[in-house]
């Protein structure tokens, strides 16, 4: 990652001319799906000149992680590209704005389906709750909006769609903003806007205090664009190679049958086990999914694989601590449960609707 | 003299928000005061949405991203 200063920086003011950008980014596509297309063929190749015996463990798991570790990169690249240019429409003061009308019921679908698009860094948790809440957004459906955003991201589904199908990408979708909605809903149902900590409910909101929303260009989308894919792919990398490095291993050494007994539809269990075991690890959509891929390979079933990459990306504890900061103890259990027991539903239901 | 905050909880953008200020300054021998503002109840008084913000003597100038070497440039020498 580089934000060091580049004395080449284009200051603004002075505009790189509007045909040069859209015939890099066209290149820049079209050199994408050719060298996507040259995959399988790489990995074969670089397996093959590694002198590793076909069909053993390891050529297995080296094939797969020479497979998937430029694909992966790639599909990622692509979509936080096209997700960075479409977010250039959509800011927090925007989506605040849109939010502070609404009432509950139709406000927890809008903040759910906002929290796709409205760029979101976990770091600035607190900051958008405090904001919200203060802005007269109900206390539920800025929980809808808090739960969907890390959950139902550009990252996740674009991951999921070139993974494991389009099928598989909606419903997650479908089911993950579900789980927003009537989470959020529960929540301002229960009325519990005394245990926010005492300081938040003095903040007041004061229109146009923040930086004011600037119009754009189509270039300035692009270059949006751009930098959304710095940031993020130079975040997220490390995760994602680490990832695939224990899905390769999966897919290598673990044996076909393994895991159907043990995260299979038979074993009722291994839902609640799984979310479970998601809450202490933290990871971000990225990092989990190949390692859900290599998975499903073996045999675990859906809705429990699933389960436990909502309860990775959703519930963390990290989040939870910096939470703790505008929330009381109670108010975070409660979060917590209406969570986890909203994932536990749709694990079991996708066990029991796909055969 | 210019009073520059950076707010930021403490996040790994919000230190590179800091550093990008702090080489501008030095490069351009700018004379400012540059403070880190990690307590959330302070950052929330200047009612930014997101993290890290740049504020240049009390006034929100850029929220919720990195700012560019450029970029803060030009906003001190406006």
């Amino acid at each position: 990652m580089s934000t060091s200063v580049t004395p080449l920086a284009t200051p603004p003011g002075v505009r790189v001319p509007a045909a040069r950008w859209v015939g890099l980014v066209a290149a820049a596509v079209l050199l994408w799906f050719a060298v996507y297309r040259q995959l399988v063929p790489f990995s074969e190749w670089a397996t093959a000149r590694l002198g590793l015996e076909r069909g053993t463990h390891l050529e297995e798991s080296v094939r797969f992680f020479l497979y998937d570790t430029p694909k992966v990169l790639m599909l990622l690249t692509l979509v936080v590209f096209v997700m960075g240019v479409v977010r250039s429409w959509f800011s927090p003061e925007r989506t605040r704005a849109l939010l502070a009308g609404k009432a509950e019921g139709m406000g927890n679908v809008a903040a759910a389906g906002l929290g796709i698009f409205t760029p979101f860094c976990s770091c600035s948790a607190v900051p958008l709750f405090v904001g919200f809440v203060s802005a007269g957004v109900p206390l539920g459906v800025t929980f809808s909006f808090l739960i969907a955003a890390p959950m139902v991201n550009e990252v996740a589904l674009g991951l999921l769609f070139a993974l494991l199908g389009w099928k598989i990408a909606v419903t997650y979708l479908a089911f993950g903003l579900g789980v927003a909605i009537v989470a959020g809903w529960v929540i301002g149902r229960l009325r519990l806007e005394h245990w926010l900590e005492p300081w938040v409910r003095e903040v007041r909101a004061t229109e146009g205090s923040s930086s004011g929303e600037e119009r754009l260009a189509l270039i300035d989308r692009l270059k949006a664009g751009w930098d959304a894919t710095r940031e993020i792919v130079g975040r997220v990398w490390a995760w994602i190679i680490a990832g695939i490095a224990v899905g390769a291993f999966i897919h290598g050494y673990v044996p076909a049958d393994l895991l159907a007994g043990i995260m299979g539809k038979g074993a009722w269990w291994s839902v609640p086990a799984a979310v479970v075991m998601g809450i202490p690890m933290y990871s971000n959509a990225a990092g989990i999914i190949p390692i859900v891929e290599a998975l499903l390979g073996k045999g675990a079933a859906l809705g429990t694989v699933l389960a436990f990459m909502m309860s990775v990306i959703a519930l963390s504890l990290p989040e939870m601590i910096i939470l703790r900061k505008v929330l009381s103890p109670r108010l975070i259990a409660v979060f917590a449960g209406v969570v986890s027991a909203g994932i536990l539903g749709v694990g079991f239901l996708f066990n029991i609707l796909f055969t | 003299m210019r009073h520059i905050k950076i707010l930021g909880t403490g996040c790994a953008r919000c230190k590179q928000a800091e550093a990008v200020v702090r080489e501008v300054l030095a490069a351009d021998r700018i004379e400012a005061t540059v403070e880190k503002v990690e307590d959330i109840q302070a950052i929330m008084a200047y009612h930014v949405l997101a993290t890290p913000a740049l504020v240049i003597d009390e006034k929100v100038t850029i929220a919720g991203r990195v700012p560019t070497a450029a970029e803060v440039r030009s906003l001190l020498n406006a």
